[in-house]
């Protein structure tokens, strides 16, 4: 089959991306295929109608890779691609939006508030801080709606952090929001197809859970797959993981974060197209399910959307 | 914040965060007539091995460069290395063992971080003002380390249009180093790049020329009088630790490309290698120039930032709430880079702080650049100011506002300064 490896981009995430892409492409080689490696520049949509392929491997992450941009185009060439369709990528790449849908269908998620930056400049919503912090308790976590990575992640330990916090993260996205911090283990479900692979625990060796830093630098976290869990704890995480893939509409393999609390799984955000290089969590949980990395790449291939999504 | 830089490399960037030279105005012709000579008329040796020390050509146009800014060093001190970089990590591999001090600079320049930290040295930093290194806290430190019975490897310093800060050593502080080495026995590592690259003011002395070599081991490079890509450099260091050296330049690579250094012999032997530094001074003087008025109109009041007398560099300090490595973010999505300030530091410091460059670029792009950089800060202070209540400060006029004996890290220098 003549693939084509969709990698790079703009996005912050352009040499993750690029990591995961090559990785992909050596498989898609031994696994017999043809390769064609478009680093997504202006020239995308040229050389997609050139390059014809059979089908589309989306190895992007962040914004016009993983929020429907890319999955939109490919639907305009009439070119199948793997991983969600459209409507599920701006869902899974919008947090705020992802959030309101996951309330919606019961899925669990922490309490957050959302704003932009035009709410502070012009509507006065600084005055609603201090209630925010009383609602929502301290340390509050303050993100970017869309991004991934933890890029513009901020924690609040007091009031008075806020205001830099959320210079930080209006610095990657017009839009932020203000989340309950929960303490607990840090889990990630990748889901290919319908089913649930093993859990991932991330484990910060550092012990420091505010340093989101932590999980990028080699040696700092671990990851223990399967996870450590109860029958119980491990059925509700998986089901919460699922309905999160569900309610928002994915397809092909997408990727889970959730936090498990006293009060049971939250689900975080749901990363539609997750990193595929050699450290990152979707391999390793299809390598604790006795997949090689070749089976996975063909398996997302088989799972790939048909060529007209809408 | 590595995967921000490879953001950086995109063309459609303008990017203020390399430390490139302009190679542009090099002249191909010249290149090509060179190229072809040595083809036609030493390929065999040009294809070659060749000495670990360097050729006793590269040596002599090594002199020159030197003598050019009054150093004379003795032709057996010196070692052609792949770049000034591995003269850097050569010192390192000969001179530090794991948890051992190096002293350096604050803010210093970020390639010379990895280095000391591969040879897991324990890295202290001395802060800088608009005379570089502050020797009397220089002087503090090698106190305390000496009560505990340290002391450092060696101190590192940029003493000329420092990277990254753009700073220049005085005279006064470099004789007071000189001084200091000596007395307490303690080598300094002099790495001058940029100080044949001089736009204003008097030329300093390096601190080679003042110690004469006994405790200061020098770097230098050709990358910013000539080329980068032909990644040629040189130390020049007494013979005990030179014999080090050697060895552990032997075992990193054998030696240093033949074919650069027939390049920069046949270079020089056109007697015309300062012509040349001359014009490159002439075009990144008006890019400095063109960057500081830039900066002067379009960067908020809260900034200040250093006015360098030479070198590829100005160091910029914004308000302590902005952290440049969020900001660079921002400034990605309008296309513009820098680096930001933290990469310059072993600890958390420098968050506020931005390094740009200004002579790898058009003055075009430089106004363009600087101008939308300021935008994404003007717009970081103002959300900063809704949210506390904080209002910015009027944006003009400037000028009089940095008053002498402001408490800032990077005083703006006086209006005769640069």
């Amino acid at each position: 089959m003549k693939v084509a490896v969709l990698k790079g981009g703009r996005s912050l995430e352009r040499s993750v991306s690029l990591r995961s892409g090559a990785r992909v492409e050596d498989a898609l080689e031994r696994l017999g295929h043809e390769v064609v490696p478009l680093d997504a520049g202006s020239d995308l949509m040229t050389r997609l109608a050139a390059e014809r392929p059979d089908v589309a491997f989306v190895a992007m992450h962040g914004p016009g890779g993983e929020d429907g941009t890319a999955q939109e185009l490919l639907a305009i060439l009439d070119i199948p691609f793997t991983g969600p369709g459209v409507a599920a990528c701006a869902r899974c790449m919008d947090k705020v939006l992802a959030k309101h849908e996951l309330r919606e269908a019961g899925v669990p998620t922490p309490d957050w508030f959302a704003f932009n930056e035009t709410a502070f400049r012009e509507l006065g919503a600084a005055d609603a801080l201090d209630g925010l912090g009383e609602r929502l308790g301290f340390p509050l976590v303050i993100k970017p709606s869309r991004g991934g990575s933890s890029l513009g992640v901020k924690f609040a330990a007091s009031r008075s952090e806020v205001p830099e916090a959320l210079v930080s993260a209006f610095s990657y996205d017009d839009r932020v929001l203000l989340e309950r911090f929960v303490d607990g283990r840090e889990l990630a479900v990748s889901v290919l197809g319908d089913e649930p692979l093993p859990i991932v625990e991330a484990i910060p060796s550092g012990g420091d859970r505010y340093d989101f830093e932590a999980r990028y630098e080699i040696g700092r976290t671990e990851f223990d797959c399967p996870a450590d869990l109860g029958d119980e704890e491990a059925e509700a995480v998986t089901a919460a993981a699922l309905g999160a893939y569900r309610t928002l509409g994915c397809s092909g393999f997408s990727r889970v974060d959730l936090i498990l609390g006293e009060g049971g799984p939250q689900v975080l955000e749901v990363n539609a197209i997750p990193g595929l290089t050699d450290t990152s969590l979707l391999p390793q949980a299809a390598e604790a399910a006795g997949m090689s990395f070749e089976e996975l790449v063909e398996r997302i291939l088989q799972l790939a959307q048909p060529a007209v999504t809408h | 914040m590595r995967d921000l830089m490879a953001v950086t490399a995109r063309p459609e960037v303008i990017s203020l965060a390399g430390g490139l030279p302009d190679t542009s105005t090099f002249p191909p012709g010249t290149f090509a007539a060179q190229m072809t000579r040595i083809a036609q008329e030493s390929a065999a040796e040009a294809l070659q091995y060749g000495p670990t020390e360097g050729f006793a050509e590269t040596v002599d146009c090594i002199l020159q460069v030197m003598g050019a800014e009054g150093m004379l060093p003795d032709p057996d001190d010196v070692i052609v290395t792949t770049g000034g970089q591995q003269a850097i990590d050569l010192i390192c591999k000969t001179l530090v063992d794991p948890g051992d001090v190096v002293v350096c600079e604050a803010p210093t320049y970020p390639g010379a971080i990895p280095v000391f930290c591969s040879y897991e040295a324990e890295v202290v930093q001395i802060e800088c003002d608009e005379d570089g290194m502050r020797i009397e806290e220089l002087e503090a430190v090698l106190s305390r380390l000496e009560d505990e019975g340290r002391r450092p490897k060696f101190v590192y310093s940029v003493p000329s249009f420092q990277n990254p800060a753009g700073v220049t050593l005085s005279l006064e502080r470099r004789r007071r180093l000189v001084e200091l080495a000596r007395q307490r026995e303690l080598l300094v590592v002099e790495d001058n790049p940029y100080g044949l690259l001089r736009f204003s003011g008097d030329p300093m002395p390096p601190l080679y020329q003042l110690d004469g070599g006994d405790f200061v081991i020098y770097v230098g490079t050709f990358s910013k009088i000539l080329s980068p890509g032909i990644r040629l450099g040189w130390a020049v260091a007494p013979p005990p630790v030179m014999e080090k050296i050697v060895l552990g330049k032997q075992a990193a690579d054998l030696c240093t490309s033949t074919l650069t250094q027939y390049f920069v012999r046949e270079y020089f032997a056109e007697g015309r290698w300062q012509e040349y530094v001359a014009s490159l001074v002439e075009i990144y003087r008006r890019r400095r120039d063109t960057m500081l008025d830039a900066l002067e109109e379009h960067f908020p009041a809260q900034a200040t930032w250093t006015e360098p007398q030479g070198g590829l560099f100005i160091w910029a300090t914004l308000p302590d709430y902005i952290d440049t490595g969020d900001l660079l973010a921002k400034a990605l999505r309008e296309d513009v880079a820098f680096v930001p300030g933290e990469s310059a530091y072993v600890d958390e410091r420098g968050r506020s702080s931005m390094r740009l460059n200004f002579s790898g670029v058009s003055e075009d792009s430089i106004r363009e650049g600087v101008r939308r950089i300021g935008r994404a800060i003007a717009e970081q202070v103002e959300l900063y100011g809704a949210l506390t209540g904080e209002h910015p400060l009027p944006p003009t006029p400037r000028r009089e506002e940095n008053k002498p004996g402001d408490v800032l890290p990077f005083r703006r220098s006086g209006e005769g300064g640069a």
